[in-house]
This record gives C-alpha cells, sequence and structure tokens, in this order.
C-alpha cells in the first residue's frame, strides 16, 4: 500500500511532507551541503523548472547544461592533466615524462614562488623558497630543459603562473619556436587570471587595473598568433580554497570572466574572436551533490550571459569548457590514506559534472608535494573512473536527477543574486578594489572554522573518528641543496649573456608598459635574449607600481 | 586604565600567499582577548622583527605553508636576538613536517600548530602559554 493512512494515496510532495515524511525521525544532524545550503528530504518533478528544452537542453547545444560537446565522454575523456612541479627543471622533466608514461595525456607545470611573484632564484626574496612549491624556472634556459625532449606541438600544456604568466607564456612559446613549431600549433593554457590572485591565491607584482592590462593583452596577442592556446583560465579554485561557499565560488569566477571579455570587447576585440578560448578551472569539494551541481549551473550561466551581455554568435564562445581539481583543503594530515576515498568521491562528482580536464590531488596533499607513488595513485583513480565505472557510457548521467536539477537552479538564482550585486559596484574591478569579494570569502572562511569546532561539520579523523597516534608516511624532500645549485646557474648566465641586448630588451618593455602597446612581442624578444623573470618583472614594478596586501581580516 | 591585554603579532613570512588560516586565527585571538596585529602577506623577516619591536608585542605567530619555514623561522628568531627581543614568544603553523617541527621547537619555537588544530586549542595555549614582556 502506499499511504500511511489507508485513505488517498500521496500524489503530492506537500502531501509526502505533511502524511508519510516523519521528520522526528531525522538523525540529529543538520541537513545542508557544505556550503550550508539547505537540503530537503525530497525531491521531485514539482521540483523541475522550466521545459527540458529550455532549462537543460542537449549536449552540445545552448545552454550545454548537459555538456559542452554533443559526445562528451562517448566521443573524448577528459584529459587526465596532474599538477607537477618542484626542485629544478631537470627534477620537474622527470617526473613529466613518468607521468605521460604513466598514461597523462597533458601536462600542468607548477612553478615555484620566486618564479610565480616574479623573482629570480637569485633575489633575497627567493631564499628558503626555490623549487620548494614548485619548478624553480628563472630563464628561457630552465623553460628548455623543463621540456626537454617533450614535444610541444604535440603536448599540451597548461601553466600555472599569474602575474608573470606573460614571461611564462614567452618562453613557452619560444622553446616551441628553438623546437621548430609554429606558434599556431602550440596547444596548452596558461592560467593568467590576476582578477582572482587580489581575491584569493593573493600572487601579484603591480595593481589590479594595470595587471587586467596584461592580461587582456595576453588575450589580443594569443587571439592573433597563438590561437589555439588558451591565454586565460578563469578560476574559482583558489577562491573556494581560501574558504568560500560553492555559490560565492560561482558567482566571483563568473564576474571575473565577465571583467576579462568586457575589458577585451573595450579593447576593440571582437567577442567570438577571443571568447572561445576562454576557459575555466573548478574546485571539486566533498559535497557530492552541490559540486555537480555547480559544474552544471555554471555551464548554463556562462552560456546565457555570453550571449545575452555580450552578443555572441559564435557558440564556442558560449561553451564553458573546464579543468577542475580536487579540493586540497578537503584533505586530511591525520590518517592520510582517508584523502585517497576523498579525491575518488570528488573526482567522480568531477566527471559527473562534466569537465574537460581533470587533476587529483594525492593522498599526501597536506604534508609535502607528491611522491611518485602518490601522485600515481591519484592518477589511476581517474583512469579507473574512467575505465571501468561505466559512467562514462551515457552523456549526463545525472540530467533530469530532481536532486541534481533542483540543487542547480538554487545555486545559479544564488550566484545570479551575487553577479547583480557586483554589477551594481561596477563590475569586479571595482569590487575587488572596495574588497567586497575578499570579506565575503574571509567571513565564510571563518563561518566554516566555527561550525567545524562546534561539531556542526565533520571531518573524519580531525574532529570525529580520530586516532591517538598517527601512522607515519614517506613524504617527498626538497634537496635544500638545489637553490645554491639554481642560483649559480642563473648568476652564471647572467654573467655571461650580453648585457648590451639585455638592456636594449627591458628598455623596450618599459616603452610597451607606458605606451600601451601589447607587451607580447617585446617580452618574447627579452625572453630570446636570456632576460630573466625577475627582470621583467622589475619592469613592472617600476612602471606600474608595486601591490601590498591590504592585509583586511 | 592602560591596556593590560596581551599583545601578538600574526605574521606571514616569505612569498607564500596563503592566509586563509592566518586570518582566522588572527580573528580568534582577538575574539579570544587579545590584542593582534596582523601583518599581511609578504614579510621579510626584517619586517616582521621590526613590526614586533615597533608593536612592542608579546609574541609572534608566524605561519608558513610554502615549505620555507626552516629558513624563515630562524631568521625572524636572529633578527629578534639582534633587536633586543628575544624574549618574545615564537610560535606558529602551516605545513610544518614533525620532524622539521621538532628541530624549530629546539631552536625556541615554543608550539607548531599543523593542519587540523583548532583555533580553540590556540587561543587557549597563548593563554597559558604567552606572557607579557618585563
Amino acid at each position: 500500500m502506499c499511504c500511511k493512512t489507508g485513505e488517498e494515496p500521496v500524489t503530492t510532495k506537500r502531501e509526502w511532507l505533511e502524511q508519510t515524511y516523519n521528520s522526528a525521525k531525522e538523525r540529529p544532524v543538520r541537513f545542508t551541503t557544505l556550503s550550508d545550503m539547505a537540503v530537503e528530504p525530497l525531491y521531485t518533478p514539482e521540483d523541475l523548472k522550466g521545459s527540458y528544452d529550455t532549462a537543460l537542453g542537449y549536449p552540445g547545444v545552448y545552454p550545454y547544461t548537459r555538456g559542452v560537446y554533443e559526445s562528451m565522454y562517448r566521443g573524448r575523456l577528459w584529459t587526465m592533466r596532474q599538477f607537477a612541479g618542484y626542485g629544478l627543471a631537470e627534477d620537474t622533466n622527470k617526473r613529466f615524462h613518468f607521468l605521460l608514461s604513466q598514461g597523462q595525456d597533458g601536462l600542468s607545470t607548477a612553478f615555484d614562488m620566486p618564479t610565480l611573484m616574479g623573482y629570480d632564484a637569485d633575489s633575497e626574496r627567493a631564499i628558503g623558497e626555490v623549487g620548494r612549491e614548485g619548478v624553480s624556472v628563472s630563464s628561457i634556459h630552465d623553460m628548455a630543459t623543463l621540456f626537454d625532449q617533450i614535444p610541444v606541438g604535440r603536448v599540451s600544456t597548461s601553466m600555472t603562473v599569474n602575474c608573470s604568466a606573460s614571461v611564462l607564456l614567452a618562453a613557452y612559446l619560444v622553446v616551441a619556436e628553438r623546437q621548430g613549431v609554429p606558434w599556431e600549433q602550440v596547444s596548452g593554457t596558461i592560467q593568467n587570471d590576476m582578477l582572482k590572485e587580489y581575491i584569493a591565491q593573493k600572487e601579484w607584482i603591480c595593481p589590479p587595473a594595470p595587471a587586467l592590462r596584461v592580461v587582456t593583452d595576453m588575450v589580443e596577442f594569443c587571439a592573433k598568433k597563438a590561437p589555439r592556446f588558451h591565454p586565460v583560465s578563469i578560476s574559482g579554485y583558489h577562491i573556494r580554497e581560501a574558504g568560500s561557499t560553492a555559490v560565492q565560488e560561482l558567482a566571483f569566477t563568473i564576474a571575473d570572466g565577465l571583467c576579462y571579455v568586457q575589458d577585451a570587447v573595450k579593447r576593440g576585440l571582437d567577442v567570438d574572436d577571443f571568447a572561445p578560448r576562454l576557459s575555466f578551472f573548478w574546485d571539486i569539494h566533498v559535497d557530492f551533490l552541490e559540486e555537480i551541481a555547480k559544474l552544471r549551473a555554471a555551464r548554463r550561466m556562462w552560456a546565457r550571459l555570453m550571449k545575452e551581455r555580450f552578443g555572441a554568435k559564435n557558440p564556442r564562445s558560449m561553451m564553458l569548457r573546464t579543468h577542475a581539481q580536487t579540493a586540497g583543503v578537503s584533505l586530511t594530515a591525520q590518517q592520510p590514506l582517508n584523502n585517497v576515498v576523498r579525491v575518488a568521491l570528488q573526482a567522480m562528482a568531477g566527471v559527473l559534472g562534466g569537465v574537460q580536464s581533470m587533476h587529483t590531488n594525492s593522498m599526501d596533499e597536506t604534508l609535502a608535494l607528491p611522491t611518485e607513488q602518490a601522485v600515481m595513485v591519484a592518477l589511476r583513480t581517474q583512469q579507473i573512473i574512467a575505465e571501468e565505472t561505466g559512467v562514462t557510457n551515457t552523456i549526463d548521467p545525472l540530467g533530469g536527477s530532481y536532486a541534481v536539477e533542483a540543487l542547480t537552479d538554487k545555486i545559479e538564482a544564488e550566484a545570479a543574486e551575487y553577479i547583480r550585486k557586483i554589477d551594481e559596484m561596477g563590475g569586479m574591478l571595482k569590487a575587488i578594489e572596495r574588497g567586497y569579494p575578499q570579506r565575503e570569502i574571509a567571513e565564510a572562511a571563518f563561518n566554516y572554522q566555527r561550525q567545524l569546532e562546534q561539531g556542526i561539520k565533520t571531518v573524519v579523523g580531525v574532529n570525529k573518528l580520530s586516532i591517538p597516534e598517527e601512522i607515519p608516511i614517506e613524504l617527498l624532500k626538497i634537496d635544500p641543496a638545489l637553490e645554491e645549485r639554481q642560483i649559480q646557474r642563473v648568476r652564471k648566465m647572467k654573467r655571461e649573456r650580453n648585457g648590451i641586448a639585455v638592456k636594449d630588451a627591458l628598455t623596450r618593455v618599459a616603452e610597451a608598459c607606458r605606451s600601451g602597446e601589447n607587451l607580447m612581442e617585446p617580452i618574447c624578444e627579452a625572453v630570446r635574449r636570456e632576460t630573466t623573470v625577475g627582470e621583467i618583472s622589475d619592469v613592472f614594478r617600476t612602471e606600474f607600481g608595486v601591490y601590498t596586501d591590504p592585509g583586511w581580516l | 586604565m592602560a591596556d593590560e591585554r596581551l599583545r601578538i603579532l600574526v605574521a606571514k613570512p616569505g612569498l607564500d600567499g596563503h592566509d586563509r588560516g592566518a586570518k582566522i586565527i588572527a580573528r580568534a585571538l582577538r575574539d579570544g582577548g587579545f590584542e593582534v596585529i596582523y601583518t599581511g602577506l609578504h614579510q621579510t623577516p626584517e619586517m616582521i622583527a621590526e613590526a614586533a619591536v615597533q608593536e612592542d608585542v608579546d609574541a609572534v605567530g608566524l605561519s608558513i605553508l610554502s615549505g620555507a619555514h626552516m629558513t624563515l623561522f630562524p631568521e625572524v628568531i636572529r633578527l629578534l636576538k639582534e633587536k633586543g627581543a628575544e624574549d618574545v614568544t615564537i610560535f606558529g603553523g602551516g605545513i610544518i613536517p614533525d620532524e622539521d617541527a621538532r628541530r624549530l621547537a629546539e631552536m625556541g619555537v615554543k608550539a607548531i600548530f599543523t593542519p587540523g588544530a583548532s583555533t580553540e586549542d590556540i587561543v587557549k595555549w597563548v593563554h597559558e602559554n604567552v606572557h607579557p614582556r618585563q
């Protein structure tokens, strides 16, 4: 029998909630997502808004809710692209070859803090930091070594670098040149998303306005000279890792994207000339349904905004293509083997959410850079999902799930509210200058920490199910001697190169900073002449000014 | 009546930009009754030691997630000593392997709080272990 009272059958959700469901029997926990969004006991067709055609549609068809490509993983799997980098160029080159040999099909480069912040290995600011968070690249020589025996015309490479991105992109293109690969054939991505730096990742040289100019220079340059290269990876990952909610991650990232499109259009570029090569980068956190919903809402929102706000005509301008990384911040130092489980579930959410490229974290994420064994398990996680679980047999398998569609709609609506607020402030650049996203994130981060300490949120092994004695695991150690080795290399190069040619090149870069002409050609020429990351960044410091952390809590 | 609260400098040395934890801890310490000065990011050890002296703090908390802790902690300690402030209590946290935490303890770092530590524990520790400088 379908009804409790034995009278009329339950035919609406409301009736079911009132007559059948007994909330008094609920477990004493809060039924919310990780981001505190309330989740109902049940979703039904009543919760679906809009028609299949308007709200969902078909894969590869506007608004792309069900996937950007018509065949999705039946046509091509997502790119398995593990982030890697440590020590010196030859160390990372070795790790690149290892990962490619294990079935990884794209590269992703992690640079060290000095490189990321625009300092050479021999800078005073680099002491103790060389090769620790990623690979040290100070000049074209390091870049060439990094990609030794790797054909950049055939392997697509992502580079996670932002305020010094112009220099690293130039170096990559000069390596391509040396390998005889025309720039039109070079494919890859450079993160180059400066707005999120001021919001979350905090890697900067100069203030937001000139930083945005450099980003647009790179968008313009790639559209004309390296059309297969993605000049920006509009990122939510760092915003989320800094403590934002899923809705904030979605909203602030899309708002960043709108700002980049706006700036390029203002420069005179046709939206359809560059928008197809804008890419995105989402976090995949541990709340399974919330993340899948977020990924789907993102596609639908971006498609609509590109069409309605910017009049994009080319469908490729409306397709949100994304890389994703499982959430580093969800992993624990306690019982690190549990992280293998978390990453697997997150990776599954990424696949069910329809990503184009993915990095899965290693189990030792909170302790050190990954060992070879740890990164292999992380890579195998993706491969097992692809080869064994069957979720790639059909496109968007969770499409139509009442819960997933309801959450997708809800996340979209709440993110739209944030975007409206940011629009009212005059766009993301203005919002950043006011500290708006920064403060929202700090507030969300503090709230989460409080909930964790009150036991409202649980992290297994940390505030529940902890063990008195942890079992230590093997960790990767960075040889401290490599810093001195790199310093000597950089100094030697600086002594032996043509100093006049370098000085000349730097003058050209400075002139371009002032005149407003596109910086990329002068920077490429400077890189060819062995000018360093730090030297070019110093020109930015002089010409554009130095940004310091406002230090808001 | 003079402010009797302990003064704590929460600092981010080096190029590390991960400030989520430091900001939460600074706020929790403030809520916990301390006078807190947060330095913001990208501070050199010299800037931190100078700020500690200028602000006349009783303790300095360093947050380092970049792996550069074995260079930056000792340098801050050395500079504080040079400036006559070696009685300032040093503590910290971040991504610091146990082995390194032990070595830092030998150098005089009074506590290292690693991932999973609660703000409640940190505030309690400061109450119990940081004393006003003479």
